[in-house]
């Protein structure tokens, strides 16, 4: 650079930041989407919960809620990775029941004969060869689509087939019960959940976190003298995380154990019963397999925004030609996306095998389209280039919130399926027109 | 004015590549030296863009070579060219239209924090310091780049090309899009580019501009070189003459395209 240039680079004329808040939501910088997919499912919740007579939004229902919603969350993660880039994945149900069945048959065949009853190492092999077997499986189709030219379309259809019949005949049709108990913890349950202390601790360290981000987010601004958001703003915006994670934790908190489990568990952990005879009060506290879901949102969240595999995903989605062009090698980029989908069916497969407490043949039929849904639902953009983790696994908890609720209120399958298939529908003509407008 | 003696920064010797049938670029020979502009000229489809894409790495050629510093270089992606200090503004720009100004900046080539992730707010600092320098009115850096004019989508393609000290830059139509103000900008860091011994391959259809700024030009029609010349020795309406008819002024260099006498007899007998 000559003299000249610097000396005008380094002048004010970068253009000197200035705060400017126009509106209140700019100001505090929300996602005006989010909001709105927040107010949906708050207009379900209270829906169900009218329609109901009060059984909806009960502490119990929402903590099975969020247990059920954990296994498709996990997958939508990945699935927004794969529409972001113009791609799609309609094998991620029969990869999921594959893979399922893969660590079903090697726990029960081999790691428990080999290491014994409940040896620790066993959930773990478990989940790493189930984990490695997905990303395989996911790896090879992304291979043929990213270097021998197939759509992902094709390729995942056929992929459809193919791992749902292997799924069938890694057991021959059987269906193989999970032998390690400390594995069963990913799937929830009783036993699966980490009480409330535990409980209280993560919010804690939860409602930290969020305090520290948004203070780290500011320095880094004010390093290089860019515009902030004003204090206020920033401030509720911190309080609002927080009274999110408070208000999560005392619901999970206040459902407690039946009293018959409840006594079993407190014989079982040497808890004194209380003197007066009154029932006992032993509060289950987050699942595993939510925490497991929230901590693989954050993970992915992190790889899409702040990694550079996630800055190619993104780039690729918007103008495959101008990704190439720049030097990145959208094939190979492609093809991980492909890998990681197939690890997050796996961790998928890992809590509903879990859950079940077996893996059998029929398990993730239809899967793909709640995933495929929920990131639609959740803001992903089926032209490719836009799209959020949170979104995703909001629009999860939207479908599974639709579908808990239609059970409570005793609707039948078919009608069931019926307002799902509407509701997608709906959901999607209202982000297109949302869409126009703010272009 | 540059002095061609020594070795040339870029030669394309004998460069040929076809689309299916059509010979997009047919035996074509072209140098570059250090500090010097060569305009590129030809009528829409001549094959102006596809043999820059193939210097850039966007195509692999059929036949030919390139040499850069008189090694012989192997081009066969993108990244190879931008290995040799090849930069390119291409005629499409080539931006990720929903990332912002920053990302697509250092697309491929990230900064990264001490951890290994994204620091994107040194990325927008840079940004601001070399938009500055070409287009000190730009103010979207937080825009997805989709939300930006045509002429600001093309400041960023530019500033993208200046950015990571190129040593040989390709501008495929840069000014297109550009404002009297930008374009006279741009004319200008042309001239302080070339100061700096840059090498500038200049493609534009505005001959008023490439006789300003380039030293030499090189005429392409229907994929063949008609000849190359210094601008200080053809005439505007010399030049004209090899876009159009693909006939060589006693100026310039005779290429493969340029039509013989007869045949130049045969089609004034037809005007
Ligand atoms: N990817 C491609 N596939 C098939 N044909 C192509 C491709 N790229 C270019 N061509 C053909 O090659 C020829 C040269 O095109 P090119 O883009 O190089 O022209 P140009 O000189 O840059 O024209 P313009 O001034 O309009 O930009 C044209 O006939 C075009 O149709
Ligand atoms: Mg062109």
């Amino acid at each position: 650079m000559s003299d000249q240039a610097t000396a005008r680079a380094t002048a004010p004329s970068g253009s000197p930041p200035q705060a400017k808040t126009t509106s209140f939501l700019s100001a505090m910088e929300v996602d005006v989407r989010f909001l709105g997919m927040l107010g949906a499912l708050a207009v379900i919740w209270i829906g169900f919960d009218l329609l109901s007579g009060g059984t909806f939004l009960t502490p119990r229902n929402l903590w099975n809620l969020s247990v059920q919603t954990a296994s498709v969350a996990v997958m939508a993660t990945g699935m927004v990775l794969v529409i972001v880039t113009r791609n799609i994945d309609l094998s991620v149900g029969s990869v999921l029941g594959v893979t399922g069945m893969i660590m079903a048959v090697v726990q029960s065949s081999y790691l428990t004969p080999m290491l014994g009853f409940d040896h620790p190492l066993v959930w773990i092999l478990t989940l790493v060869i189930g984990i490695m077997a997905g990303a395989i499986i996911g790896g090879a189709q992304g291979y043929v689509i990213a270097y021998l030219g197939v759509p992902a379309f094709i390729v995942t259809l056929g992929g459809l087939l193919v791992w749902r019949g292997a799924a069938w005949w890694v057991a021959s049709g059987k269906t193989i019960p999970l032998t390690d108990n400390n594995f069963k913890l990913i799937g929830g349950g009783a036993e699966g959940a980490i009480g409330a202390t535990w409980s209280w601790a993560i919010a804690a360290v939860a409602c930290v976190l969020i305090a520290l981000a948004a203070f780290h987010a500011r320095r880094q601004r004010q390093r290089f003298r860019f515009p902030l958001k004003p204090v206020w703003a920033e401030v509720s915006t911190v309080a609002v995380g927080i009274t999110a994670v408070v208000a999560a934790t005392m619901v999970v908190n206040s459902y407690t154990l039946p009293p018959v489990l409840a006594r079993r568990y407190a014989e079982a952990n040497a808890i004194p019963l209380p003197a007066d005879g009154s029932a006992l009060s032993i509060p289950f506290g987050y699942a595993v397999p939510v925490l497991l879901a929230i901590g693989i949102g954050i993970a992915m969240t992190f790889v899409a925004t702040r990694t550079r595999f996630g800055r190619y995903v993104f780039a690729i989605g918007g103008n495959p030609e101008a990704a190439e062009l720049a030097g990145i090698n959208t094939r190979r980029v492609t093809m991980m996306i492909f890998a990681l989908m197939g690890a997050l069916a796996a961790i998928g497969a890992a809590i509903s095998t879990a859950r079940l407490t077996s893996a059998t043949n029929a398990q993730g039929t239809l899967d793909e389209l709640y995933t495929i849904a929920a990131a639609v639902i959740g803001g992903t953009s089926l032209a490719g280039g836009a799209g959020t983790i949170a979104g995703a696994m909001l629009g999860a908890l939207v479908m599974q919130s639709l579908q808990s609720g239609m059970v409570l209120l005793g609707l039948d399958t078919p009608l069931q399926n019926i307002v799902v298939g509407i509701v997608l529908v709906i959901a999607v003509w209202l982000d297109t027109m949302y869409r126009k407008r703010i272009r | 004015m540059a002095q061609n003696t020594g070795t040339p920064l870029v030669e394309m010797r004998d460069i040929s590549i076809s689309f299916g049938g059509i010979k997009a670029v047919d035996h074509v020979t072209v140098d570059l030296y250090p500090g010097e502009v060569v305009g590129l000229l030809g009528h829409n489809g001549a094959g102006k863009s596809t043999l820059i894409k193939i210097l850039s790495g966007a195509y692999k050629a059929d036949a030919g070579s390139i040499f850069v510093n008189g090694q012989k270089a192997e081009i066969a992606t993108p990244r190879d060219a931008k290995s040799y200090g090849i930069e390119t503004i291409y005629q499409t720009l080539a931006l990720a239209d929903n990332v912002d100004a920053a990302a697509n900046l250092f697309l491929g080539r990230e900064l990264l924090s001490p951890w290994g992730t994204l620091d994107d707010v040194a990325m927008e600092a840079a940004t601001r310091q070399v938009m500055g320098r070409l287009n000190p009115n730009f103010r979207k850096f937080k825009e997805p780049v989709k939300a930006l004019s045509g002429g600001q989508r093309q400041s960023v393609a530019i500033a993208r090309a200046i950015h990571f000290n190129a040593k040989i830059l390709i501008m495929d139509e840069p000014t297109a899009a550009l404002g009297p103000q930008e374009t006279a900008q741009v004319g200008e860091l042309i001239k302080q580019l070339k100061a700096e011994g840059i090498g500038i391959f200049l493609i534009s259809h505005d001959l008023h501009d490439v006789f300003d700024l380039a030293d030499r030009v090189s005429v392409m029609k229907n994929g063949k070189l008609v000849g190359s010349a210094r601008t200080t020795d053809v005439s505007q309406d010399d030049v004209l003459g090899m876009i159009i008819l693909g006939k060589c002024p006693p100026g310039a260099t005779r290429g493969p395209g340029a039509i013989s006498e007869k045949e130049l007899a045969a089609v004034g007998a037809h005007l």
